[in-house]
């Protein structure tokens, strides 16, 4: 179990929408507040609300999605968002003393070579590093899953070595390769499915990042722990086969 | 109970009222755009609210039933007929093996609703049957119908709407239905622009005065993009936000809901529906409330509409208040099937 302590812990509530609220417990992301939403999402999850639907953690924010017709306040004179804000505080723990279960930790192979890391050139370039210091930046870190969205098993992962931060590319690719890792802003990103992007791409995993299949279909859940294994091509290509 | 497809028609998808609990994951919720139909649906046949549905958008497929059962349409006119008569929409119809039902001419509306009794039986995937074409998750191998599948329903009580079986009030070739119909307000539905409701968001307040004002004064089109993950919308451009943290048009990403008005850097909003993503980082004006989800779901692109701002309490009380409608229907329908 790791503490998720701070000095100054606030929260706050606003609506989103007439079916779900948000929860702020910070305005900016960082591994604490970060730790302090899923551990929060964790307790909520735990105490099984009625009528709560989803649980969205982000990064300063945790989405609750529920039914407004199990909050509805029979003497009329609270809204469900009011009844369910009341509700959540309720059985708000102490926000200091949170604790929140260690996320799981995973080894990651990436290859970062060739036709699998299409933007690590430029993206070295615009450091002004060369390829294979990008790539020892980049694997040298440990990561935190930050959230999952933007398509099923999608993972942003944080913090990225300044040296590497930069902006998204000017124009978004129609289709970014399923397994890519790449880079924007402070985040990794790894794509577990064909999809556009904006994103720099600098490596491939053969891993499958999403699978219904599986019990759990995604392999990561925010809070996760990752390091990047830096693996040859044909060691990609054997993985990759051993996977299908 | 197997319905066969002869022609699938141009985004034909079982839906249901979503997949919820995997948010966390990025899996989207989808389920219908209509759930307001896809319910009223469900509750003529005899289902669930949230039964399994075919979602039919503006053209519609062929189907062919191989069994008698009891079928219901809601929502958009899109002209269903069976045997080239009219098919009577928002109430049960009983059609006959081997009849043929076909969609036409898309009058109002352009998305609607068949509630098959028993509801559609494709396997629950993550909790949901509904289809989510883009990462190929439920309904029908993660796909919109297409010709030759067969669909199966879940077997019913088949006593349960002994009245409708027996003595139907006006039978045709190929069906057979009562006379009374559930009750819509058809003006509302075609209104143009469609006035829609909304709750102001958390950025309303950082958006300037000038961008508040043009968004519920303006009059907005759907634009041609627009799909079941969001309708974009043209017309007036809302001038960005005040706040620096908003800088180049984003701020951290967040959790989204279903009618999450997204206000991205060119100024044009875009609405998120049912395929939206779980998370998104552009300043949020508002929520459409839900109530008026139905409405805005049945625009296509180039219709028009506007905004109104009302009061979060004044959405729910209205969601309340639809439930209550939904409930009645319910009620009213089993009366009138199993007196």
């Amino acid at each position: 179990m790791i503490d998720v302590n701070s000095d100054s812990i606030g929260l706050s509530f606003s609506p989103l929408g007439d079916r779900a609220l948000l929860l702020e417990l910070g305005d900016h992301a960082d591994v604490s507040i970060i730790s302090r939403v899923r551990a929060l999402a964790e307790h909520l999850g735990e105490q099984q609300l009625p009528g709560v639907l989803d649980l969205v953690p982000a990064l300063y924010t945790l989405g609750v999605h529920y039914e407004p017709e199990i909050w509805r306040d029979d003497t009329g004179q609270h809204s469900p968002y009011e009844m369910l804000v009341s509700g959540i505080q309720k059985i708000l723990p102490d926000l200091a003393s949170l604790t929140v279960t260690e996320g799981r930790f995973y080894e990651i192979p990436v290859c970062y070579e060739g036709e699998y890391s299409e933007d690590l050139a430029s993206l070295a370039l615009a450091h002004d590093l060369a390829p294979e210091q990008v790539v020892a930046i980049h694997s040298a870190s440990e990561y935190t899953v930050y959230m999952l969205g933007f398509a099923p098993g999608f993972a942003y992962l944080g913090q990225l070595d300044e040296r590497l931060v930069c902006p998204r590319r000017e124009t978004p690719r129609a289709c970014v390769p399923a397994g890519s890792i790449a880079v924007a802003n402070q985040y990794t990103g790894i794509y577990p499915a064909p999809l556009p992007g904006g994103w720099h791409i600098i490596g491939r995993t053969p891993l499958q990042l999403f699978d219904l299949s599986r019990d759990q279909p995604s392999l990561f859940s925010a809070g996760d722990r990752v390091k990047f294994v830096p693996v040859s091509a044909a060691r990609f290509r054997e993985l990759e086969s051993a996977q299908s | 109970m197997s319905v066969e497809v002869l022609r699938a028609g141009v985004l034909t998808t079982v839906q249901d009222l979503g997949r919820y609990g995997m948010q966390r994951f990025g899996v989207p919720v989808s389920g219908a755009m209509d759930a307001y139909s896809l319910q009223v649906a469900n509750r003529l046949v005899g289902n669930d609210a949230g039964a399994a549905v075919l979602e039919i958008t503006l053209a519609g497929p062929l189907l062919k039933f191989h069994t008698d059962i009891l079928v219901a349409v809601c929502g958009g006119d899109l002209s269903p007929m069976i045997g080239g008569k009219p098919m009577p929409m928002r109430r049960p119809v009983r059609i006959s093996r081997g009849s043929q039902l076909v969609f036409g001419e898309c009058v109002a509306g352009c998305r609607a609703y068949l509630a098959i009794e028993g509801g559609i039986d494709v396997p629950e995937v993550l909790g949901s049957r509904s289809t989510y074409v883009r990462a190929a998750i439920g309904g029908v191998n993660g796909r919109a119908l297409k010709s030759g599948d067969r669909l199966v329903t879940a077997i019913t009580d088949q006593q349960r709407f002994a009245n409708l079986r027996d003595t139907p009030t006006y039978a045709r070739d190929g069906f057979a239905a009562p006379h009374w119909s559930v009750q819509v307000n058809p003006e509302r539905f075609v209104q143009q622009p469609q006035e829609i409701r909304f709750v102001a968001g958390r950025h309303w307040e950082t958006l300037t005065a000038a961008a508040r004002s043009s968004f519920t004064k303006e009059i907005f089109q759907v634009g041609p993009a627009s799909d079941r993950m969001g309708y974009r919308l043209e017309g007036a451009h809302l001038e960005g936000t005040n706040a620096e943290s908003t800088e180049l048009g984003s701020v951290a990403s967040e959790a989204m809901a279903f009618g999450t008005i997204q206000l991205p850097a060119d100024g044009n909003p875009i609405v998120l529906m049912a395929d939206r993503q779980t998370i998104g980082g552009y300043p949020r004006v508002g929520e459409v409330a839900s109530v008026d989800l139905s409405l805005l779901a049945q625009l296509k692109p180039g219709d028009t509409l506007s905004f109104r701002r009302i009061a979060l309490s004044e959405a729910q009380e209205l969601m309340h208040l639809q439930e209550l409608a939904l409930a009645q229907i319910s009620e009213a329908v089993q009366t009138r099937l199993q007196q």
